[in-house]
């Protein structure tokens, strides 16, 4: 059975006839080739996978690409302009927000949903926020500097 | 990992919901699919057909009915979190429902899906036990309602019957001098209740108890109503002293659910630890 479904992913709409069962991390990974969107866990716990579905975060990993049908999909590829890194990425790479580098773009996405709904949280809202999210280098604490750091960022425009 | 395969089709209202599962029988109903994707990753659940509510907008919402709240079966945890009307009538649902997974999970996760799952880790159904909710159903011949307190039948399994899809859920709109509280421990790695009290305070003007209500989650297999704690407590001045005395003596849970990280006795005593909590925390806002 393919069911036709029209997405647009960072902008650009994508349509496609794929399998009922097709995750749409897969849809974004194998079939878009976008790759920056990881799978992790792969059972709604790790967070490496969150993109924003509508603007809100969600792991990508439990959703089914046809329930993405109509949507407006943004993943990590999608948060750069013209070849500038936004403040997330920014803040990240500075404050040495990342080790490995497997949760970051799940991470990012999370924090940029936690921002968009709170330009200034405090730490603990930040800890708080990023639950859905796990990182098995940092320890967390450069995570949390980074997204301080890319709120103050984004609230001086 | 991919679920098993299946054959999807997307209602377009209630009717057709029904309709499509009249002609499937075998299908599972998919909303928000944050239990039911789960367990078909794992093959817990291999349903050959799969009838998507996700997108049926009479399912959505909150409406006050004035004595009473109307939650659509499709309304988000996030929603229920960020619901002025909840906030104002009924904090009981959103302080529980900001407790479930994390964000992303409250983003997708839907109430009607929680409660028809009947996960007895899940935070809502003692929630809506405790609040004394009426669920409503859709199915081929026509509608009907369960009370909350006949609805969780067994560890994940419920009064709905085949052919049928909740639509909404509707709870009492909580009287003046009446505080609530929802207080978990989670699993620190699934962020399941491993115990969740849910507790229902009302005072009278002189300050002793008119009626109380303390419902657990993750401690029995379905939603657990401590009633002879409740009953116990109507009547006196819910000092500390009093509400513990009460909990030491009155809780008896009959039937324990255990596993490798919390056992039976392990979870009782921590339903001992969460219903004095609870209580008086919904006392202090009975009080407030």
């Amino acid at each position: 059975m393919g069911v036709p479904i029209r997405v647009e992913v960072n902008g650009r709409v994508y349509e496609h006839t794929v399998e009922p069962r097709l995750l749409l991390v897969h849809y974004l990974r194998d079939v878009l080739g976008l790759t920056g969107t990881k799978v992790g866990c792969d059972t709604s716990q790790c967070g490496a996978c969150t993109v924003l579905m509508n603007g809100l975060a969600v792991k990508s990993c439990t959703v089914l690409a046809v329930q993405a049908d109509g949507a407006q999909i943004t993943t990590i590829e999608g948060l750069a302009k013209d070849g500038e890194l936004h403040p997330l990425q920014q803040a990240f790479w500075e404050n040495h927000g990342l080790q490995c580098g497997y949760c970051t773009p799940g991470m990012i996405l999370a924090a940029y949903d936690l921002l968009q709904e709170n330009p200034n949280p405090t730490e603990e809202e930040v800890r708080h926020g990023l639950e859905g999210n796990l990182c098995r280098c940092t320890g967390y604490h450069n995570i949390v500097k980074a997204v301080l750091d890319a709120a103050q960022r984004m609230r001086e425009g | 990992m991919y679920p098993p395969r299946f054959d999807y089709y997307r209602a377009a209202s209630v009717q057709e919901a029904v309709q499509l599962l009249q002609a499937h029988p075998e299908a599972k109903v998919l909303a928000g699919g944050h239990s039911l994707l789960p367990m078909m990753k794992l093959r817990l659940a291999a349903p050959p057909v799969l009838v998507d509510i996700g997108r049926i907008e009479e399912l959505r919402g909150i409406q006050d009915l004035g004595d009473r709240l109307r939650i659509g079966a499709l309304t988000t945890h996030w929603e229920l979190e960020r619901s002025d009307i909840l906030a104002r009538k009924c904090p009981l649902i959103p302080e529980a429902a900001a407790q479930i997974g994390d964000r992303q999970v409250r983003h997708r996760g839907t109430i009607g899906g929680n409660l028809v799952h009947a996960d007895p880790g899940s935070d809502l159904p003692a929630v809506i036990l405790a609040l004394d909710g009426t669920l409503h159903l859709a199915g081929p011949n026509g509608t009907r309602q369960v009370a909350a307190r006949d609805f969780f039948l067994d560890l994940m399994t419920t009064a709905v019957q085949p052919g049928e899809i909740l639509t909404a859920v509707e709870v009492p709109v909580l009287g003046e001098r009446t505080g609530t509280a929802y207080l978990k421990f989670e699993h620190p790695a699934s962020g399941y209740a491993v115990c969740g009290a849910a507790a229902i305070v009302t005072l009278n003007a002189d300050g002793t108890v008119a009626q109380a209500r303390l419902c657990f989650n993750g401690i029995t297999s379905t939603p657990f109503n401590a009633q002879n704690v409740t009953d116990a407590l109507v009547g006196h001045t819910p000092d500390d002293a009093t509400i513990e005395g009460v909990v030491d003596q009155h809780l008896h849970v009959g039937d324990p659910m255990g596993d490798v990280f919390a056992s039976g006795a392990y979870r009782v005593e921590l339903a001992k630890v969460f219903a004095k909590r609870a209580l008086k925390q919904a006392r202090d806002r009975a009080q407030a």
